[in-house]
């Protein structure tokens, strides 16, 4: 059964020209069911846009995107109830203390008043924001404001969770207790993509990686087969190039 | 470092022109209204010349003081300060504070109203033409003149973003500054009511006013050409200092911007309850207990709310102005007017924020109605009891059928015509957390004219209960007023649903597009 069931996010040919820029140019990319799917690429390689696209954010120009067999583009609804967002670059409605937020978030997402009321309350236990749930977001530090985003994209509780960037800015507790949350995802069925660039990091929690650039996708796999022996960064490099070798310029040198 | 400054400024203006054509067209109508102005004012200080000495004089010294009290005050009220450059922005650099002085003052010089004003006031000159020392001094004048301006003005600005450090202090002032700028109006029309009754007494107004910062250094020419040269030269004395003060202030507040940015945010308000949201059931629920908290948690909607309370006030003064009570019973149709269409850039004020709403794929009707719940559960009540209360006061109460009609009217009307408009645009809106004041460049011109726009789109939608209402007020036949009562109601409603329907597809189907549009202006 588990060979037939459709993967968590297949995209077909995907492409997205921003006036003049190739953002993204025919890209496949397959991510596995229950797989914990690390996204990694250089600035501007187009990984947000490609995610944009896959979670109903940003039409594609042409290329076809199906989350769990539902074709996004086709049927946005149906495919916005299967997969949780964090976006990275969008504001979030900050004058709302974090509860309010997650559960403006739930409610939104058409779930009943009490369900949304027991999640929240989880979400902020589990990402330490309990003592923060009364305070508007606006003031929140940096990584409170990518775990509160975080609680967001969990509470009406996907199949699918796609993260941009969920580590930046965020301190080593919280991102340690962040992956132990995601890894208890997968563990139960659901599947993650994220994006980062943290090789380190994406080396440790991922099972599957992808590297992409200049709107492709250079190389897809277990992170074992990408890696193929060497550690994941200098597999990176060595796909990506543009590694400078030298001190850099001799007035830099004190 | 002074010319690259000014530099920076033209290359700011120019590269975000290129992201939006709309900025150059609102740029290009800006600058032919500068146009305008410019060839009035300096064809009659031209035209100044050939009357008497006293009139040129009393008329150059107070067109210069309310000039220089209009870039002082003006900024805030309006369209904003011109922060192209925004000096925090600045303070990474290591520029020294002179040189940052001198180029942020030429470079609002430079800017369209510096250009105006600079050409206006060395037109001065020309008043003088026939007394040559006093058309010298005129230039100088001009030239001190014009700096007051841009350095009161910029004073105002780094004083204003100085106030207080936490982020509700500076909200709360922010929006409490409003109060007194919605009443200058009245203020200034009671002051030119005063002054054009009695015109013999101008001339002694214009001679105390040169005594102050604001007339003495436009006085100085008038003061040469008129033989009185120890009056002038105190007086140029006195516009030198006011200029000296001017800048001595703004350096203390720019240090003390480049010091402490305003970013920092103190002690906040914390709540263990979810406030409105404990009620929300719904998705439409939802959005509109979100929208009320943002409703008074947000200063640029607070900005809207503070206004309310001051048109009884404002239309008040009027009709005691004007003697007639005709004004005050118009209050319950303007306030629906205004507090109607106060949500026609409300999902630009969402900015990119609005994406949780396409995340959770939010049907577009819901959103739609939800707003105007949250806007409606405090405007209805307002309206109605503005409007009631005016006719009570002026005690015209077979004109009440046909004032509730257009209440009634233009609210719902107002609110099916924002819904549209809001769904289908992005303007260019102070973005959340920047002063309600903020414009950014070209913004304020393409935000008025879309202002109008939708104003007289809600004009013609509200022609049939107008029309009527102005026939009962005419002919005092109050049937007229029940019929625009009725048409206002049932023609509102229906208004309303399609609006809140039409508005909510194209939130269904553009709701992406809408995004990349409002990511553009973040």
């Amino acid at each position: 059964m588990a060979d037939t069931a459709p993967p968590a996010l297949e995209i077909h040919g995907l492409s997205k020209r921003f006036g003049e820029k190739v953002a993204v140019d025919d890209l496949d990319l397959t991510v596995p069911n229950g797989s914990f799917f690390g996204l990694v690429g250089p600035n501007g390689a187009g990984k947000t846009t490609t995610l944009s696209m896959a979670t109903g954010l940003l039409r594609p120009d042409a290329g076809d995107i199906r989350i769990h067999g539902v074709q996004v583009w086709k049927d946005l609804l149906a495919a916005k109830r299967l997969v949780g967002v964090l976006s990275d670059g969008v504001r979030l409605f900050d004058r709302l203390t974090g509860a309010q937020l997650v559960t403006y978030a739930g409610l939104l997402a058409g779930m009943d008043r009490d369900t949304v009321a027991e999640r929240t309350a989880d979400l902020l236990r589990l990402l330490d924001l309990e003592g923060a749930g009364g305070t508007l977001v606006v003031d929140y530090s940096a990584g409170m404001t990518k775990k509160v985003a975080l609680a967001c994209a969990l509470v009406h509780a996907p199949k699918l969770l796609v993260l941009d960037e969920p580590f930046e800015s965020v301190d080593p507790v919280s991102a340690a207790n962040i992956t132990d949350i995601l890894r208890g995802f997968v563990g139960s069925g659901g599947t993650v993509i994220v994006s980062s660039h943290v090789m380190d990091l994406v080396q440790r929690m991922c099972d599957h990686v992808a590297v992409v650039a200049n709107g492709k996708v250079l190389a897809s796999g277990t992170t074992d087969e990408v890696r193929a022996g060497s550690t994941l960064e200098d597999r990176f490099v060595e796909l990506v190039g543009g590694r400078r070798t030298g001190e850099g310029p001799a007035w830099l040198r004190i | 470092m002074v010319a690259h400054l000014i530099g920076l400024r033209f290359r700011i203006l120019g590269n975000s022109l290129k992201r939006s054509p709309w900025q150059i067209v609102a740029t290009v109508i800006g600058g032919l209204y500068g146009l305008g102005l410019l060839a009035v004012a300096v064809a009659g200080l031209f035209g100044l010349s050939f009357t008497t000495l006293e009139l040129a004089r009393t008329v150059t010294v107070l067109a210069g003081a309310v000039v220089l009290l209009g870039w002082i005050i003006v900024p805030l009220i309006a369209s904003g300060v011109d922060q192209t450059i925004d000096p925090a922005r600045l303070a990474v650099f290591p520029i020294p504070l002179t040189t940052l002085l001198v180029g942020l003052t030429l470079s609002g010089v430079l800017g369209v109203a510096g250009i105006v004003t600079s050409i206006a006031a060395l037109s001065t000159a020309l008043t003088w033409w026939n007394h040559p020392l006093a058309a010298l001094a005129a230039i100088v004048c001009a030239v001190i003149g014009v700096l007051s301006c841009i350095v009161g003005s910029r004073m105002i600005a780094a004083v204003a973003s100085n106030v207080g450090t936490g982020r509700r202090a500076r909200e709360a002032r922010g929006v409490l500054l409003l109060i007194p700028l919605v009443l200058l109006g009245p203020i200034i029309a009671a002051l030119s009511g005063l002054l054009s009754g009695s015109a013999a007494t101008l001339p002694r107004i214009a001679d105390a006013v040169a005594w102050t910062p604001l007339g003495a250094i436009w006085a100085v020419p008038g003061d040469i050409a008129a033989g009185r040269l120890g009056t002038a030269g105190l007086r140029f004395l006195i516009g030198l200092a006011t200029l000296a003060v001017f800048a001595a202030i703004w350096r203390v507040g720019l240090a003390r911007a480049l010091e402490t940015p305003a970013r920092a945010s103190t002690a906040s308000a914390r709540s263990r309850s979810l406030g409105l949201f404990s009620a929300a059931r719904t998705p439409t629920a939802a959005v509109a207990a979100r929208a009320l908290i943002y409703w008074f948690r947000d200063p640029r909607y607070a900005q809207s709310l503070i206004i309310v309370p001051l048109v009884p006030v404002l239309l008040l003064f009027y009709s005691a102005l004007n003697g007639g009570p005709g004004f005050i019973n118009a209050t319950g149709p303007i306030t629906a007017l205004l507090l109607a269409l106060s949500i026609f850039t409300d999902v630009s004020y969402d900015n990119t924020a609005f994406a949780l709403h396409l995340q959770t794929g939010v049907r577009g009707a819901a959103d739609r109605l939800g707003r105007v719940i949250a806007l409606a559960s405090f405007a209805v009540p307002v309206v109605l009891v503005f409007t009631v209360g005016s006719v009570w006061y002026t005690g015209a109460w077979s004109a009440l059928p046909g004032l509730l009609g257009l209440s009634a009217g233009a609210l719902l009307s107002g609110f099916g015509l924002s819904s549209v408009v809001s769904g289908r645009w992005a303007f260019m809106v102070p973005a959340p957390g920047e002063s309600p004041f903020k414009a950014k460049p070209g913004g304020g011109v393409s935000l008025s004219l879309s202002m109008f726009a939708t104003w007289t789109g809600l004009a013609l939608l509200c022609l049939p209960e107008l029309v009527l209402a102005v026939v009962s007020f005419a002919t005092g036949e109050t049937l007229y007023g029940w019929l625009a009562l009725a048409v206002g109601i049932v023609l509102g409603t229906a208004l309303l649903v399609i609006g809140v329907r039409w508005g909510g597809r194209i939130l269904d189907r553009r709701g992406p597009e809408l995004l990349v549009q409002l990511q553009r202006q973040k």
